[in-house]
């Protein structure tokens, strides 16, 4: 990491505290995980205080966890014709909501030329079957607003007090959202032009969905961090 | 007396001047904009969601779909990202190429803009002109790739393959006689690095070109002079990046700023506006070229004077060579394991960033540790801008907008994803 980040990193630390937990990072990038509740507070201090000056959100994007660190294909053994070629589908626990959705916030300081990524967890919300919800950041910056459209539309997060939440990506009247891990990557629906009723409609899809490569997580010693300690980095 | 109202008008998402497929909802005054709600998501192909179903490599071509007028960069950030996770740095000569295509892509993505947002606002000719210059780059591409666009010529580790000895030519034909064939082959008859050393000695001519055409030109001042100004703190707080932040007056540019690869060790100057307005930015984008130009020649310098491997010699990220493959059985199975599993990439997240044509484009990649990313997010500069339209056409003529939307150099590949 470089000094001007290791400055950064204290300076932190030293305004904030307990209120954020420093997450390691391989690639000498700072990150920082804090509550949603502390959201609103600390982006206005990292966007005013002379020692931060974060004056520009470059970015905000959703991430769901639940099949993080999951394989399809399971290796330890194979039968005598050889390894699946299938994908075995596991039974998904029902992962509490909060903790799925993630919000990622990418700051950066043209002033002192340094960039924080904060990771932000939703709460469970009360509307509809628990929406995660969390803070909108639309008036610290204002180039959240899109952002978080995005991340409602595709991930179905809801940002409390976001001047226009609309969907902006998918098409109009789409139903779900289309980059939580449990919607099929082919979708549910397609579209195609009926010739009796002289209209394009809508039907459930008629394609099966299928897996070229399986998802495969091997271990692998030459990223042990044990190994690897003088590459990695912590906070 | 009757009642006034506002009126409704829908932009789009056919029209010539809206670069593709936007549709926007103007409520105007008369002539004047009140309201503009652009309505995006009609190029939505979840590029994003591909790429987690895929392992990594394969997931390059996608990138080069986001901006498909500034192919090379976009695969730059995403290829940039990967190495930041395995912890692997390509061969420096590998750096000086992509170095090279960028600043090539970057010349190749000006013109179009030029071209486009001059012929939206009336000047027909510049288009000509531009799209004569952007012959030469896409056959630079494609000598490289075999590709005038796609290229999918960044990899983790390196790029593709080392630049050719020699150029495509062209063939006489029913259309082409052999006299002009042979003039249009004169520059082609050396090495790819010959034919880039031609192009930048001939560049700044044709922008002096371009420039006699626009710059002092009455009609094209009164189109862009004082149109969509924005402030410096409003172009912090929205977000811009690129020509649009520096148009405003702001001196950042990441190839300066946090330099990547070797642009330490290039020369070049950033310019930037005054004013803020799109006349500003037309002049930043117009000595960019100039300065790209620059770029280019320094690198053709350096590639010419070093050879050397232009990918890692890691055979669990790069495959080996075919001949290898042929002889020896590691070769084959590490051939075999790289394109069908493709490799794992250890857990941990990254943003990395390039500064492409539009602005800042970066890939956000989370892995899990597995032969796909688990999550990828590309940052698109355009997305982003375009969430500005309507603070910068608000108050202007309908004429105006298409001059906005010119000067935002949108593509709707990179805003849709």
């Amino acid at each position: 990491m470089s000094a001007r980040l290791e400055a950064l990193a204290s300076r932190v630390i030293a305004q904030f505290g307990e209120r954020v937990k420093p997450v390691a990072s391989t690639c000498g990038e700072l990150t920082y995980e804090l509550a949603a509740a502390d959201l609103l507070s600390i982006a206005k201090t990292l966007r005013d205080d002379p020692q931060f000056k974060f004056d520009q959100l470059v970015d905000l994007t959703g991430v769901d966890l639940l099949k993080y660190g999951q394989d399809q294909w399971v290796t330890k053994q194979s039968t005598r014709t050889g390894f699946s070629r299938g994908v075995i589908r596991r039974n998904q626990n029902d992962q509490d909501p909060s903790w799925r959705f993630v919000v990622i916030y990418h700051l950066l300081s043209t002033v002192n030329n340094v960039r924080l990524r904060l990771r932000v967890c939703s709460e469970r919300g009360q509307i509809g079957q628990g929406l995660p919800q969390i803070d909108s950041v639309v008036s610290v910056w204002a180039s959240a607003n899109w952002f978080e459209r995005e991340a409602f539309d595709l991930f179905g997060i809801m940002f409390k007090g976001h001047p226009d939440l609309r969907r902006i990506l998918t098409d109009y009247g789409f139903i779900g959202h289309p980059f939580r891990k449990d919607f099929p990557l082919i979708g549910n629906v397609e579209v195609r032009y009926d010739e009796t009723q002289k209209r394009v409609i809508y039907q459930p899809v008629s394609i099966e969905p299928r897996e070229l490569v399986p998802r495969v997580i091997r271990d692998d010693n030459r990223y042990d961090a044990a190994l690897t300690s003088g590459k990695v980095n912590h906070g | 007396m009757a009642d006034i109202h506002n009126f409704t008008l829908n932009f789009g998402p056919q029209h010539p001047a809206a670069h593709g497929v936007l549709r926007l909802v103007l409520e105007m005054d008369g002539e004047v904009i009140q309201k503009a709600d652009p309505h995006i998501g009609l190029l939505h192909r979840g590029t994003e969601k591909l790429a987690e179903s895929k392992p990594f490599n394969q997931s390059i071509g996608y990138m080069d779909r986001l901006d498909y007028v500034s192919m090379m960069c976009n695969e730059h950030a995403y290829v940039m990202a990967i190495e930041n996770l395995l912890g692997v740095k390509a061969p420096i000569r590998a750096q000086y190429i992509r170095v090279m295509f960028d600043e090539i892509t970057r010349i190749l993505n000006h013109l179009m803009w030029l071209g486009a947002h001059a012929l939206d606002i009336g000047a027909m000719t510049v288009f000509l002109y531009a799209f004569r210059e952007r012959e030469d780059l896409m056959d630079c591409y494609e000598a490289v790739s075999g590709t005038r666009m796609h290229a999918t010529y960044y990899r983790p580790g390196g790029v593709y393959r080392d630049l050719p000895d020699s150029m495509p030519k062209y063939q006489a034909s029913r259309w082409r006689n052999q006299k002009n064939v042979d003039k249009l082959n004169e520059s082609r008859s050396g090495s790819l690095l010959d034919f880039i050393a031609d192009f930048t000695n001939r560049f700044p001519a044709c922008v002096d070109e371009y420039e006699t055409l626009l710059t002092d030109n009455r009609i094209w001042k009164q189109r862009t002079v004082n149109i969509g100004v924005v402030t410096p703190e409003r172009a912090l707080q929205l977000g811009f990046s690129g020509p649009m932040l520096r148009g405003s007056g702001i001196e950042w540019d990441l190839r300066k700023k946090q330099p990547y690869e070797v642009y330490e060790q290039m020369d070049f100057d950033i310019p930037v506006g005054m004013n803020g307005d799109c006349y500003d930015r037309y002049l930043v984008r117009i000595e960019e070229l100039r300065q790209s130009n620059r770029i280019i020649k320094q690198c053709v310098d350096w590639l010419r004077k070093n050879p050397g491997p232009v990918m890692l010699d890691d055979y669990k990220i790069t495959p080996p060579s075919r001949e290898q493959m042929k002889a020896e059985m590691e070769s084959l199975i590490h051939h075999f394991k790289l394109f069908t599993e493709g490799y794992c990439v250890p857990e941990g997240e990254t943003y990395a960033a390039v500064e492409a044509p539009k602005g800042e484009f970066g890939v956000y990649l989370l892995s899990d540790g597995a032969n796909k990313p688990y999550r990828v997010k590309c940052r698109a500069p355009g997305f982003v801008h375009l969430s500005a339209l309507e603070e910068m056409v608000k108050g202007h003529m309908l004429a105006d907008v298409v001059a906005v939307i010119g000067t935002q150099d949108i593509v709707f590949g990179e805003v849709d994803r």
